[in-house]
């Protein structure tokens, strides 16, 4: 059904990809090393992954498929740390990204695996794998963006948040604002591509099960499910980091305490 | 009666200092720049970390939430900061004959912020912080910018909310002639430490 693609059909692709790092390159727009850097991971990665999962297939063992999990939500927790330009000290950075991607991402792939596709056993790898690698990939995005955003701004903000704090306001009251707009920023990609799937964009996964030969309205619930457990695990997990990191911000007499962060040069220097 | 009691109070390189403010007192407060003035009412007021006692009447500082000690212990920066576009959405509701009595047009609620003035924005921040009915003032150069006909105005604002709430003042200035109008006691905070004058 599927048709397969030869070496000599990616490398059509791949010179394209070359091509742009060469214009970026002469053009002097400093993305052509992060473009090849990129592209070069996610060739290693998905061939790895490739051949993991074959294993994984061939074995249905839930110890090695819970490895295999917690090394992805490990290495998404890293992902969002390093998006970060002020980061919070210690392990308190790792252990919040990484906390909330299992209690979003995790649990609604393991809720969905157990109560909504029933697949037997109900950890078979060719559904838990997928499914908990796309919640990953999207909420590992917005959760990156709205840690970014609150951090940021109540760095440049820290004026008006003092200034609420000394008329007396609750630290939630005096960030809120700044709180609203993390949310926001964390939830715009998946609410932009939940109005614009179908009309202007065709989603990926969908597509690819198109491509194998599934039948259009079968493929479309399969998105229509997915898209609605990333954006409640993408809402739940900006939620919790908000509130985990603003509650950082603060220490117990109320006050802003910068101190919990990474300084932007030491940052550099590591 | 509000009285605030400062006992073995000690922060960054201050300290210890000793400091009893009663009811309508003023307490004037001058030194250095750098001299820790500044920092001392922000230490009143709990935005930064200190030891020793601060009580206002019998209550502990320590002893209630950040934020309902800084609506009784109000403090007035230097600069005043406005987060929203307009004047008026900083306050709950705009005191009318307050606003007037500070040399302001009632229309002033609809100014935007951004065409604020320097004396504006203390003047309309004196305002905005009185809206918690504060038991103890502390202001940090507050007619920094005011010209002397507002600045009068200010000095008699303060000592009228003083006296008609038997509240207390912490009065930072550089203005010794201005100090000794409205305070009734005069302190000079040199090399962290306290001296009346």
């Amino acid at each position: 059904m599927l048709i397969e693609l030869s070496a000599l059909d990616l490398s059509i692709a791949a010179i394209l990809v070359l091509m742009l790092g060469l214009l970026g390159w002469r053009m002097q727009l400093g993305v052509s090393q992060q473009l090849y850097i990129a592209a070069a991971r996610t060739t290693i990665q998905l061939l790895l992954i490739g051949l993991v999962l074959k294993a994984l297939f061939a074995t249905t063992h839930l110890a090695f498929i819970l490895l295999i999990a917690s090394v992805m939500i490990g290495v998404a927790g890293w992902e969002i740390l390093s998006r970060q330009k002020r980061k919070l000290k210690g392990w308190w950075g790792f252990g919040i990204s990484t906390g909330s991607l299992f209690v979003s991402s995790f649990m609604i792939t393991l809720l969905c695996l157990l109560v909504v596709i029933q697949a037997d056993p109900w950890y078979s790898p060719q559904y838990a794998i997928p499914l908990l690698g796309m919640l990953l990939g999207n909420t590992m995005t917005g959760i990156a963006l709205g840690m970014d955003r609150l951090v940021q701004t109540a760095w440049q903000q820290r004026p008006v948040i003092e200034q609420r704090l000394m008329l007396g306001e609750e630290p939630c009251i005096a960030i809120g604002d700044i709180r609203k707009e993390a949310m926001r920023a964390g939830m715009i990609p998946i609410i932009n591509s939940m109005a614009a799937a179908g009309l202007v964009s065709l989603p990926g996964m969908m597509t690819g099960q198109i491509l194998a030969g599934a039948a259009p309205v079968e493929a479309v619930k399969y998105q229509i499910l997915i898209m609605f457990m990333i954006s409640a695990g993408t809402g739940f997990g900006v939620i919790s980091v908000l509130w985990l990191i603003s509650r950082r911000l603060f220490d117990q007499r109320e006050r802003l305490n910068f101190n919990r962060l990474l300084k932007v040069a030491e940052e550099k220097h590591r | 009666m509000n009285e605030l009691n400062i006992q073995q109070l000690e922060y960054l390189h201050c300290g210890p200092l000793e400091l009893q403010v009663r009811s309508t007192e003023c307490i004037g407060l001058s030194g250095a720049s750098g001299s820790g003035k500044s920092q001392l009412l922000r230490v009143l007021a709990d935005m930064e970390p200190h030891t020793g006692a601060i009580q206002l009447d019998k209550l502990e500082q320590q002893s209630i939430c950040a934020h309902q000690w800084r609506k009784k212990v109000a403090l007035l920066p230097a600069e005043t900061v406005w987060w929203f576009d307009t004047v008026s959405e900083h306050f709950t509701d705009m005191p009318e004959q307050q606003v007037r009595q500070l040399g302001f047009d009632a229309d002033v609620s609809g100014w935007s912020v951004t065409r604020l003035s320097s004396g504006e924005k203390q003047r309309l921040g004196l305002l905005r912080l009185l809206q918690n009915e504060p038991q103890v003032l502390l202001l940090d150069e507050p007619t920094a910018n005011l010209d002397s006909t507002n600045e009068e105005l200010f000095e008699q604002f303060v000592r009228d909310y003083l006296d008609q709430n038997a509240a207390c003042a912490i009065w930072v200035s550089h203005d010794d002639e201005q100090l000794q109008r409205v305070c009734t006691r005069r302190y000079m905070l040199d090399d962290g430490m306290m001296t009346a004058c």
